[in-house]
């Protein structure tokens, strides 16, 4: 890039303060709080709106400068990509699976965080914390677009990806990623700053999309690699925003911390249950891998987030109450998350397979402790049925959790031999849940949760129980979106198309 | 003590900014990772224009950075002449 730096009239910090506060104005003909009507109810406290701050003083001018720098970028390279047979660059085809699960559950999640800060945007009354809001809208929109654009060049070539919109609405394990958005969406303005700005963006992102690039790097997939890293590049500005806005409230009212602390908890925990599916993407569906979940957990979450809670127990924050549960999940996640996907393989929208003796041995010795005792010998009892012409595959639904929405393949925190399992009777009704974490969120609101949308009971009530008219509705067809990767559609035409691109046949 | 970090795309913009950082802060740690550099600090990382503009040999603005940035860890606080960011423990 050759920018070049003009001197600047104002300095950053007064120029900031000029394209910010001195656009806000005391409103004369109406009452402010009938102008901001939803910024008391949850209970926050603010006595001076003028101490939030934009930590980087991004004005309005230099982010339309910046921005339309990274989409130039952004879009060079989604040409090259396109025009040097890119969709036959990545290692192997079941690398896509990854990029399925992320275009079907993710994407759409970038879209409704545009909704959401656009709204948040306009109901905060703070003119600095409306003008981050705005571009974190604006970031959210161009991420959805850039990554479903990026993505489509696949789409002429691989199945699973040409419903992604039906898939996000209405296929199973999608509504785990739509239900964390909606749950944030619907909450009050402050809550949905915790949700988002403070708990996605700032502790579970990093764990997210960084190695989610690194790996699309790893397995040569460039256009994933630049909506990836151009996406990023708005996240530190938003992860920014998030910690600005926790420390905010923390700062204006001792009485915020309790209303505060218990959002944290909440959405911790909600995140980390989403980032159930990012597991079994690091340890299973990169051919060739990065790092394992549990090595990026280390950096990102043990490191990274104790950091975090270290700086604000200042304020009285401690750490989130599923933390020590979550540290007691991470050597088991992704196998048995995996193993569900496997088996329930019918009804996913992108493949999965057996590990390779060779995947497994790497699966060994990143998890020591945990893949030779509990699910090598499951893996291995998997390929012996499939060998025999019997491949394991379960056509009975899955038990979901009323508040994550993940079906209850998680095991007790200090039984890995025991499938985890809660239940709530609330009016006469009786609710399952896959953790203690998910039972005292659902415990805490049960009026929000009980209006849940869930995609098992929706088979019954909405298609009485017809799997193949199910299949028609989620637009999966059957045999090409679905099922072991070991002789599909996307293997086949990815083995042709690589041999036709390197020889002269 | 707690790690502070930034992370920044491996591309020609920012091999003289990584060589500036690491100038600036001698207990960074640069990690080289398949497409990005993530530098490491014990508790604090300052990031100077001035020093960035004896690498890169032109006049810098430090909000140029974001065209690169992919992720960051700890309280941040920038001016004309510096990015901070700092962890309290």
């Amino acid at each position: 890039m050759d920018m070049k730096a003009t001197k600047k009239k104002l300095g950053m910090k007064e120029r900031y303060r000029a394209l910010t506060r001195d656009l806000g104005w005391e409103s004369s003909y109406q009452d402010k709080d009938a102008i901001f009507p939803y910024v008391n109810y949850e209970g926050i406290k603010v006595h001076d709106w003028d101490k939030w701050e934009d930590p980087f003083r991004l004005t309005m001018d230099a982010y339309w400068k910046y921005q339309a720098e990274k989409e130039r970028k952004f879009y060079a390279i989604i040409d090259a990509h396109a025009q040097n047979n890119g969709h036959l660059n990545i290692t192997d085809a079941r690398y896509l699976s990854a990029l399925k699960i992320f275009l079907q559950a993710i994407s759409p999640g970038e879209y409704a965080a545009h909704k959401g800060f656009a709204r948040a945007g306009r109901e905060f009354p703070g003119v600095g914390t409306q003008v981050a809001c705005q571009m974190q809208a604006i970031d959210e929109l161009r991420h959805a677009q850039t990554q479903i654009h990026a993505m489509s060049n696949y789409n002429r070539y691989y199945d699973g990806f040409h419903a992604f919109a039906d898939a996000r609405d209405r296929i199973w394990y999608t509504s785990v990623a739509r239900s964390f958005f909606d749950d944030a969406m619907s909450a009050g303005p402050f809550e949905f700053m915790i949700a988002i700005g403070f708990s996605f963006e700032y502790v579970l992102t990093n764990l997210l999309f960084v190695p989610f690039m690194s790996g699309a790097a790893y397995n040569g997939d460039m256009a994933t690699v630049t909506f990836g890293f151009s996406a990023q590049s708005d996240e530190a500005r938003h992860m920014t925003l998030g910690l600005e806005c926790i420390k905010f409230m923390l700062e204006q009212d001792p009485d915020n911390l309790p209303i505060v602390q218990a959002w944290i908890d909440k959405w911790f925990w909600r995140g980390f249950r989403v980032l159930g599916l990012v597991s079994t993407m690091m340890d299973y569906m990169l051919p060739k891998r990065v790092m394992s979940w549990r090595e990026a957990w280390e950096i990102y979450g043990v490191e990274n987030g104790g950091a975090l809670f270290k700086d604000l127990a200042r304020y009285g924050i401690r750490p989130p109450k599923g933390w020590d549960d979550a540290e007691k999940a991470i050597d088991h996640m992704s196998h048995q998350f995996m193993l569900g996907l496997y088996q329930w393989s019918f009804g996913t929208s992108f493949h999965s397979w057996i590990p390779s003796d060779e995947d497994m041995d790497w699966l060994s010795a990143k998890y020591p402790d945990t893949f030779d005792k509990y699910y090598r010998p499951r893996w291995a009892h998997i390929k012996k049925l499939k060998a025999a012409g019997t491949p394991f595959k379960n056509y009975g639904l899955a038990r979901l959790c009323q508040c994550c929405q993940l079906p209850s393949v998680f095991t007790e925190p200090d039984d890995p031999t025991l499938t985890c399992h809660r239940e709530t009777v609330y009016k006469g009704e009786k609710y399952q849940f896959c953790s203690d974490g998910c039972k005292d969120i659902f415990d805490n609101e049960p009026e929000k949760y009980i209006q849940s949308w869930l995609p098992m009971p929706a088979l019954f009530s909405e298609l009485g129980g017809d799997v193949g008219a199910w299949m028609n509705w989620v637009s999966l067809r059957d045999g090409d979106d679905n099922g072991d990767y070991d002789g599909s559609t996307d293997q086949k035409h990815f083995n042709e198309w690589r041999g036709l691109a390197t020889s002269n046949l | 003590m707690s790690t502070v970090f930034i992370a920044l795309q491996a591309n020609e913009d920012t091999r003289p900014i990584i060589d500036a950082i690491a100038l600036d802060n001698p207990a960074a740690v640069i990690n080289r990772q398949p497409a990005m550099v993530k530098i490491d600090a014990p508790d604090h990382l300052v990031i100077r224009r001035e020093t960035i503009e004896e690498q890169v040999g032109r006049p810098y603005d430090l909000q140029e950075l974001q065209i690169n940035l992919i992720t960051l860890s700890g309280n941040v606080d920038e001016d004309e002449d510096t990015l901070t960011l700092t962890w309290n423990s």
